[in-house]
């Protein structure tokens, strides 16, 4: 799985931290970031929840074609 | 079909914790419909849950009331809304720009952090209650002083002088003549330009919010001094109004329904999910406003450029293609993705605190007075009018 962030467009909301506490956090201004070594989404399902609770869509998450 | 006479936004409610019952019409109408607003200008009220999130977070849609084609709920936001409101007010880039000067110190982790200081606010609040009761009127006991003591720790705000900003913040939301809306937004506006000034002439920077935006924001030349206080007032204003109602009118909804609250009693990893039902259940910021600034393109319709568009969270967060039997109250349900906190860009900012402020209230309320009812008749007790925030005007209780 590849999740992509948009920093660009996060509003800081904290949703996907809320939503998947596993995979994402805010870094120090506050904008959505992966947690290390959980930046495949670490086979939680709550990752495309994450996703869809962003206000502004601001992640992307798609499978990985190996 | 035939045409039918639009109807009347916003409406008191009936029942406080449920939609006017005259909203039916709307939410058999979704996902879009027309609405009149107070001075019979028509508007576009979005009713479906998916057209709602599809609409909020379109760039196309403006919040900037101070537009001369921006719907008006009521006469008195029509007198008020020439000057400048931040962040709920201004549309992007200006927005990005506020916002993300705010985010650091709404984040979940912050909030978190936070949990232990809201803890000692309301066990403070509570204590003095219980000590002069019962009865006790929740709202003034409580529910108001519980918010408003965080959010005046952490913007930098003295909470001694909560008596003045809590009947502004009144005066500004309820009115109820256009006159005192604005008198209140002055009001609260020189009151922070004073604040600003003593906090610039202090050599050490406090711990707050204002103090950062004023020691460096300010300093810097990233913020205007009008600025500063615009932000100032919107934090303050939202950041205890809100809560206060939400811990009001959800005590209120949980003595109502003794069957949850006995749940919640029972197990209080309930109590996320029990927010967030709540924050859908009652929808207390319900009549969001936006103007269309160009043709949209919408569930087979178009709203057109210079339409004011409407969206009643109460009826959107009640979609029955979303959520199964959306009357009831439901812990077990997955409330979450409700637009109780708006959704776009202007998603409130401080959402975190919010929750962990409503969790930690309701269940130190519920765990410390196992006997808590209401001490009046509950069809008795005054709540807010439709045209504001919803939430108890007073909650007399007894244990």
């Amino acid at each position: 799985m590849h999740i992509d962030i948009d920093k660009d467009v996060c509003i800081g909301a904290g949703q996907c931290a809320l939503a998947a506490p596993d995979v994402f956090t805010q870094d120090d201004d506050g904008l959505s970031t992966l947690l290390p070594g959980r930046e495949d989404g670490a086979g939680t399902p709550m990752v495309r929840e994450a996703a869809r609770a962003c206000p502004v869509s601001a992640i992307t998450v798609s499978e990985t074609v190996s | 079909m035939p045409e039918t006479e639009p109807v009347a936004f916003p409406q008191d409610r009936t029942c406080p914790y449920h939609p006017p019952t005259a909203y039916d019409t709307l939410r058999a109408a979704r996902p879009l419909t027309r609405i009149a607003l107070f001075d019979g200008r028509p508007a576009w009220l979005v009713s479906g849950h998916a057209t709602a999130r599809a609409l909020l977070a379109d760039r196309r849609l403006s919040t900037d009331r101070t537009r001369p084609d921006f719907p008006a709920p009521t006469a008195r936001f029509a007198a008020a809304r020439n000057r400048r409101t931040a962040l709920l007010g201004v549309d992007d880039p200006e927005h990005q720009t506020q916002r993300r000067m705010m985010i650091p110190a709404f984040t979940l982790k912050r909030a978190t952090e936070l949990r232990p200081r809201i803890q000692q606010v309301v066990d403070e609040h509570l204590d003095a209650m219980i000590a002069q009761g019962p009865p006790a009127d929740l709202v003034s006991a409580f529910a108001l002083p519980v918010p408003s003591t965080v959010i005046c720790a952490l913007l930098g705000v003295p909470y001694a002088d909560h008596d003045f900003f809590e009947g502004q913040s009144r005066r500004l939301l309820r009115g109820p003549t256009a006159a005192d809306t604005i008198d209140a937004r002055d009001q609260l506006e020189s009151y922070f330009g004073e604040l600003i000034d003593r906090k610039q002439k202090q050599s050490e920077s406090g711990e707050g919010v204002l103090d950062e935006l004023v020691h460096q924001r300010l300093r810097d030349g990233e913020l205007d001094r009008q600025e500063v206080i615009s932000l100032a007032v919107i934090l303050l204003v939202a950041g205890h109004e809100t809560t206060a109602n939400m811990i009001s009118l959800g005590t209120y909804t949980l003595l109502q329904h003794p069957d949850r609250l006995a749940e919640l009693r029972a197990d209080p990893a309930l109590l996320p999910t029990a927010v967030e039902e709540l924050m859908r259940m009652l929808s207390i910021a319900d009549g969001l406003l936006r103007l269309a600034t160009e043709d949209i393109e919408v569930a087979g319709t178009t709203i057109r450029k210079g339409d004011g568009v409407v969206f009643a969270t109460s009826v959107i967060n009640r979609d029955e293609d979303v959520y199964a039997d959306p009357d009831t109250l439901d812990w077990h349900r997955p409330a979450r993705h409700h637009v109780g906190f708006g959704f776009g860009i202007h998603q409130c900012l401080g959402q975190n605190l919010a929750r962990a402020e409503l969790e930690i209230a309701l269940k130190t309320l519920v765990d410390r007075l196992p006997t808590l009812r209401l001490a009046a008749p509950a069809d008795e007790i005054p709540f807010k009018p439709g045209d504001t925030i919803q939430g108890m005007l007073e909650l007399p209780v007894t244990w």
